[in-house]
């Protein structure tokens, strides 16, 4: 029986040595952004398996089987890091027996490693919550970040991949050259964003607000990552006389209830925001999707 | 600053002098020069005192901002100083409580129509009481290993090793070895910790065959296939230090293990995995307790072969593969199992040996339910079947049937429902309601009530 299971696995382990070297790298990446701007990167010459979508929330997501599947395939894992996949990713280094991933090799790519965090917590206590020690972890939503990650991620690449190092520079030439204009664009387009103020359900925007100039007064959980409560809802109910926020706005992959909820009795508008790219049907790629992001926000202000 | 001040004071007194002034103003006019120049002089050696004390003030400044440069410097080679501890392992804790309330007594609790499997199989203490506590260390040791260990304390004291292990980092190609002891992966609910089940006790089958949970010392080779779908091939040898086996002193291995497991996605919303897994132990005076047809205690040992398969099944569904909100988890698993060896009746007086073989099965099933962030609610039911016992003393009319009363035929059941709360990720509370058949003669009916809380290191969200 024994011997027999051996025989298999030695011959399983021979057939998987002698296929032939893969034409694509194959990325896992932790979230769709990360997803999307390799592929905008690496073009046909990437393979892009996303561990997760826009209708999901990152911090609860299990290593599920096909996750270690594609962790044990992976050349590049491109994930937001900050923490941010601390219950799962650390089990698909581990458990995928894949030393091309595993943290600190150039397979193990963390984006926020590449940005400044906001949000650095000054009390380090679960009391406060779901608390990221190293600050916010969702840069994804303020476009410079995205810049700033390209760059890296082009260069990653380009490292693990030296034989088409040149296309993935020239494409990352061509996208920094397209991205930089369409912030240039969003920026002036947002202008009317100036000063609202807004109340979120969870502190998932933060980037794009401060980016964009918008004033977040309060969020709908009382602490990150916990649900909203009654009394705290009520707190941010009798904010809205002294600091009345126009909008409450809610990530993809929240239920809609508690903003809804909150929209009613503060007689404001609750506003959807895809998380990422693939976030509703209008957030194609990174460009469409923050073009939906703003085009949802300052229909929501008018 | 100070200068235009003197200047208005130079313009002013110059517009008060008449413009036509005699000659015996002449001498007025040189005391007011001499005065003016008076004034010129202390003001400049007013400004000149400023203009000191600014210096002074700036230097006193840039030797402030190179002190605290200096300071910062200092500080963070003591915080490098400080630094070795950062190779400290990661720790984390796990802490349990619960109530129980038994309608039978613990201590009678056995498994009718199975030969006892010695583990902490029953339902434990009635009233208000510490479960077990759980330490948890792990690190990775250099390039090349990680280890990780989990010691389990006691709450009537002592501390037991639960885990102990060392793992390969970096060998690549899907290939990872573990030695040391370790929860072994056959099954899906055997590598699991207890405070990760989804009810507060383990299903019958696995305290009938597994003496609750198989953690042995010994190697694990495993290797993942580089396919979209998840396939696990594994295989483990070690002591048999407990139930299915029994420690002995002896060289070579007592126990073997065959897990494969295959698992992936079905849409976005869908995730599943099977497996089959095989365990082979050579028990050797494996020895239980039991009453004869008198009603004595005698103490019976069985020596031999143990095979077991596990077949495990798990699906779990959430709406857009979301499960924050609402999800779903169906678990099944399957137990076969066959001894043959020998049965040594009454090891301490009559020590008379017969041959045994059993084949026995067993299964259970379990589905839970998030119905709201934090809540979640589960069924489950358990089965053993008695299968066919031959016991040679009593084919040969050595011994009646009666002087194995633990192995009467019997089909144990038990049936739990639970729900729980988690107000956030690092605790819980649950309440479990159970009718355990486990005993022959008669059935328990349950009610625990449990925390559990968890410290520290972020636990690893296994599926």
């Amino acid at each position: 029986m024994l011997h027999k299971t051996l025989v298999i696995l030695a011959a399983a382990l021979a057939a998987s040595a002698a296929l032939p070297a893969r034409a694509a790298l194959e990325v896992l990446a932790c979230e769709p952004e990360w997803g999307a701007l390799a592929k905008e990167l690496g073009g046909e010459q990437v393979k892009v398996y996303e561990a997760t979508t826009a209708l999901q929330d990152v911090h609860h997501i299990q290593a599920r089987p096909s996750l270690i599947a594609a962790a044990r395939r992976a050349d590049l894992v491109a994930c937001t890091g900050a923490e941010l996949e601390i219950g799962w990713l650390p089990v698909l280094t581990r458990e995928s027996g894949n030393d091309r991933i595993r943290p600190g090799a150039p397979g193990y790519f963390e984006a926020a490693r590449f940005v400044t965090l906001s949000g650095v917590p000054t009390r380090l206590d679960r009391r406060e919550g779901d608390v990221h020690p190293e600050g916010d972890p969702h840069i994804q939503t303020d476009p410079r970040n995205i810049a700033s990650v390209a760059r890296a991620l082009a260069e990653r690449l380009a490292q693990i991949d030296s034989a088409h190092a040149a296309l993935y520079r020239s494409r990352y030439e061509s996208f920094a050259g397209r991205w930089q204009q369409a912030i240039a664009r969003w920026e002036k387009e947002g202008t009317p964003l100036r000063g609202l103020r807004v109340v979120e359900h969870h502190k998932a925007f933060d980037y794009l607000f401060r980016w964009l100039g918008v004033e977040v007064v309060g969020y709908l959980e009382p602490k990150p990552g916990l649900e909203p409560t009654a009394a705290h809802l009520a707190e941010l109910l009798a904010q809205q006389k002294s600091r009345p926020a126009k909008l409450v706005v809610r990530p993809s992959y929240s239920d809609a209830r508690a903003s809804a909820w909150f929209a009613e009795h503060a007689g404001i508008k609750a506003v959807m925001l895809p998380f990422s790219v693939g976030g509703d049907a209008a957030s194609k790629d990174l460009f469409s999707w923050y073009d939906d992001m703003l085009g949802r926000l300052l229909e929501a202000a008018k | 600053m100070q200068r235009p001040a003197w200047a208005l004071v130079v313009a002013a007194l110059a517009c008060t002098t008449p413009a036509a002034a005699r000659a015996d103003k002449a001498a007025d006019l040189a005391q007011i020069r001499r005065q003016i120049e008076q004034m010129k002089q202390e003001y400049e050696a007013r400004i000149a005192a400023l203009e000191k004390r600014l210096t002074a003030a700036e230097a006193k400044a840039g030797s402030a901002e190179q002190q605290a440069s200096q300071a910062q410097a200092a500080a963070s080679s003591v915080s490098r100083q400080q630094r070795s501890n950062a190779f400290n392992p990661d720790i984390s804790v796990i802490l349990q409580g619960r109530y129980a309330s038994l309608s039978q007594d613990p201590a009678t609790y056995r498994i009718g129509g199975f030969i006892p499997s010695g583990g902490e199989v029953g339902p434990g203490k009635r009233g208000l009481s510490l479960s077990e506590s759980e330490l948890v260390f792990s690190a990775n040791a250099d390039p090349y290993f990680s280890g990780t260990l989990i010691g389990s304390l006691s709450p009537d004291g002592g501390i037991d090793v639960e885990n102990a292990y060392l793992q390969t980092l970096g060998l690549s190609h899907g290939l990872m070895l573990k030695a040391g002891r370790f929860f072994s992966k056959v099954g899906y609910l055997n590598e699991q910790h207890q405070h990760a089940w989804d009810f507060i006790d383990a299903p019958l089958p696995y305290r009938a065959f597994l003496g609750g949970q198989l953690g042995d010392d010994g190697v694990q080779a495993q290797w993942i296939a580089p396919t979209e779908l998840l396939v696990q091939l594994g295989a483990e040898l070690g002591r048999g230090r407990s139930f299915p086996g029994s420690d002995r002193d002896k060289n070579g291995v007592a126990l073997g293990t065959l897990y494969a497991h295959v698992g992936g996605d079905v849409g976005v919303s869908n995730s599943w995995r099977a497996g089959l897994s095989y365990v082979q132990t050579s028990p050797l005076d494996r020895a239980f307790d039991d009453q004869n047809a008198a009603g004595a205690t005698v103490t019976d040992s069985f020596s031999g072969q143990s095979k077991l398969w596990i077949a495990d099944f798990v699906w779990k569904w959430a709406p857009n593969g979301n499960p924050y909100e609402r999800n779903f988890k169906l678990q099944t698993e399957y137990f076969r199992r066959r001894e043959d060896g020998t049965l040594t009746y009454d090891t301490t007086g009559l020590a008379l040996p017969g041959a045994y073989a059993s084949r026995q099965s067993g299964w259970y099933a379990q589905a839970v339910y998030q119905f709201a962030p934090r809540w979640r609610t589960g069924l489950r039911y358990d089965r053993l079947g008695y299968g066919s016992v031959d016991i040679g003393q009593v084919a040969s009319g050595a011994l009646t049937a009666a002087d194995f009363s633990i192995l009467r035929s019997y089909g144990p059941t038990l049936r739990a429902a639970m729900i729980d709360w988690s107000p956030s990720e690092f605790s819980r509370i649950r309440l479990q309601l159970a009718q355990d058949k486990s005993r022959p003669d008669a059935t328990d009916n349950q009610l625990f009530l449990q925390y559990i809380l968890s410290l520290g290191t972020h636990g690893a969200h296994t599926w």
